[in-house]
């Protein structure tokens, strides 16, 4: 079990304040990706409900049991640091079994789980090493290792693949997916990685300055954004966001188009001149200065022989505007 | 420095420095060797005569010189022990957020700035003194008899005394060690279950292995000399209770006026202080690599 409900949590540090009163559920078997700016409180959001920062006020409910003052061990959540945060003194078992040694486990009993969770993570054939002895995926693969052992109600990650290179990122994201799928357990995941997020959760909510913005899968965060930051944050590359005469053309403050939703094509409403054309192979990326609306990035798939100084006319999809009020909320 | 060229000129600019230090320590220690090797009293100066082993064989076989040894031994250990354990404690209370944190660090680093014979004498007349001492003020206030420290437990107060001037090196070197120990790693393993005394097994002191390495090679080397607090307060008595092997030199050389027979004792106390050092080396040395 792992179902995990804040109330009304808040954290202040000094006269700062970092969480307004927040209310969120996390369900059982969920995985749920944090995901904002950095400095928003995402780590400090999951601090919180791993105990290592006590609440300023509010309740935390781990299936359903008030946790609130419940120390970071009583509460049956393991967390992986971005820093990983092993043991340099001890090989890999050992920082493996160090959760089932503190619980009095048997000798017999943490070599069983610690091989086993070696042998589900890839790592029976480091586990005499020492963590300085391991590369940066080896490493987080041991901090993962050292949260399955302890079978944790919900498991919790604090940007856990920020320290690896990209191609890593790409397969330890999916190592982790792959877990979630065998383990069914609850994990929060937290990340500034918009890209992270869309791939790997059930559930995304995201934050500004300690605030929920939005709370969904991301499809309906891609498809339904409620405000401007969600519609900026959410999606890559970043969603335009035109103003002024022509949003008012559309009775919004602010109008929002996807650049996979912009064609080029003969005759469209906006002329533009290309700035710089990135040539991906897969896709192309247009950065075009448009007349009276400024720039727009557009996605083209496939390869396009367009450069810079080329004139080309866009057109929106049709139904794929999204429109903003003056306070950035969704027009519906 | 990666070409021959470079190498050799780099070699050829350190030499005066090197050469001057060589000569430095050899000219004293080789007529160290060779007085050791003389009859030679200051009391009958001019008479100096080849003396074989004898200054060897004189100074071994006194049996202040097995007390002195003891003695040293027993300084550099109690010491060694008082300021590493108390070194931790000081340590992790002051590694904890306080108010006023940042003074109360500067008194503690403060009486290592105090010279041994000054924080000697303070002591024993100070605090140590039978009759004036706050030690006997406080013992009279219980209604208990002042102990004379200097008199009935002479070593035991030098220890005390040295491991007071000594504390806040240990403590120093120990708390820079435990501000680079990562806060993340502690709060991992309070999320493993480790309450603050296994935290401070698994995590705390494998992290302080090496400073304390270093704190007992560096202290080591100049416990083995104590020498100052000695003259001041006990003069290495009663009898040799408080005599260390640098005391029993000086004894020999300028109180006896035997320069042959010092000399003699002061290699003696080099060579052992090498067997210590090639001791420890083996025993702790390893901490110190990587
Ligand atoms: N211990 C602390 N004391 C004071 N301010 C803190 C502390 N921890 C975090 N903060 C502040 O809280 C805000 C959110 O921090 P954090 O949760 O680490 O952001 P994120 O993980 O989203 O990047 C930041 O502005 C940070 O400066
Ligand atoms: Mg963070």
């Amino acid at each position: 079990m792992g179902q995990i409900t804040l109330s009304s949590v808040t954290k202040v540090f000094g006269d700062v304040t970092v969480i307004p009163p927040l209310d969120l559920t996390i369900n059982d078997g969920e995985f749920v990706v944090f995901v904002g700016p950095s400095g928003c409180g995402k780590s400090t959001l999951l601090r919180l409900i791993a105990g290592l920062e006590d609440t300023s006020s509010g309740k935390i409910l781990i299936d359903g049991q008030d946790a609130t003052d419940a120390a970071p061990a009583k509460r049956g959540l393991a967390m992986v640091f971005q820093s990983y945060a092993l043991y340099p003194h001890m090989s890999v078992r050992k920082n493996i079994a160090f959760p089932l040694k503190m619980a009095g486990a048997s000798v017999e009993e943490q070599n069983r789980k610690v091989e086993n969770a070696a042998r589900i993570l890839n790592l029976s054939s480091y586990l005499e090493r020492r963590p300085g002895q391991l590369s940066g995926g080896q490493r987080q693969r041991v901090a993962i290792g050292r949260a399955i052992v302890r079978e944790p109600a919900a498991f919790l990650f604090d940007e856990p693949l920020s320290n690896l290179d990209a191609a890593l990122r790409v397969t330890m994201r999916q190592e982790i997916s792959e877990l979630h799928q065998n383990l069914k357990t609850t994990m929060i995941y937290v990340t500034h990685d918009q890209v992270e997020a869309m791939t790997m959760a059930d559930k995304i909510v995201v934050l500004n300055a300690g605030r929920i913005e939005q709370v969904g899968s991301p499809l309906e965060l891609y498809r339904n954004p409620q405000n401007l930051f969600v519609a900026g944050f959410i999606g890559s590359p970043k969603m335009n966001f035109i103003t002024g005469a022509e949003a008012a053309k559309h009775d919004c403050a602010t109008l929002g188009v996807r650049p996979e939703h912009l064609d080029v094509v003969e005759g469209g409403p906006w002329q533009g001149v290309v700035g710089i054309a990135e040539h991906l192979g897969s896709d192309t990326f247009l950065r075009v200065h448009v007349e009276g609306i400024g720039d727009l990035t557009v996605r083209v798939s496939g390869e396009m022989g367009l450069h810079h100084g080329d004139r080309v006319s866009l057109a929106p999809q049709a139904g794929k505007l999204y429109r903003f009020d003056a306070n950035g909320k969704a027009i519906a | 420095m990666a070409t021959e060229h470079s190498r050799t000129a780099a070699r050829l600019m350190v030499s005066p420095a090197v050469i001057l230090l060589f000569l430095w320590m050899i000219v004293p220690l080789a007529m160290t060797v060779y007085f050791s090797f003389l009859r030679y009293n200051l009391l009958n100066p001019g008479m100096e005569s080849w003396a074989g082993f004898s200054n060897y064989t004189y100074f071994l076989k006194q049996a202040a010189f097995w007390d002195a040894l003891w003695n040293t031994l027993t300084l550099v250990v109690g010491v060694l022990i008082i300021t590493v354990v108390g070194g931790i404690a000081l340590a992790l209370l002051l590694d904890q957020p306080f108010f006023g944190q940042g003074i109360v660090r500067v008194m503690v680093i403060a009486p290592f700035f105090v010279m041994p014979t000054v924080s000697a004498l303070v002591w024993k007349n100070m605090f140590m003194n039978p009759v004036n001492g706050m030690f006997a003020h406080i013992a009279k206030f219980f209604g208990l008899q002042p102990f004379d420290f200097l008199s009935h437990a002479p070593l035991a107060s030098i220890i005390v005394i040295v491991a007071w001037s000594w504390l806040p090196f240990a403590t120093l070197i120990l708390l820079t060690a435990l501000q680079s120990l990562d806060r993340e790693q502690m709060e991992a393993a309070e999320m493993d279950g480790a309450n603050w005394i296994n935290r401070f097994i698994y995590l705390t002191l494998p992290h302080l292995t090496r400073s304390i390495t270093v704190v007992i090679l560096i202290q080591t080397i100049f416990l083995l000399s104590v020498f100052a607090e000695i003259l001041v307060t006990t003069n290495g008595g009663p009898g040799t209770a408080s005599t260390n092997l640098p005391y029993l030199v000086y004894a020999q050389s300028l109180l006896n006026f035997d320069v042959g027979g010092g000399s003699a004792g002061g290699i003696i106390a080099v060579i052992l202080a090498n067997i210590v050092a090639i001791f420890l080396m083996r025993m702790i040395g390893k901490n110190l690599e990587a």
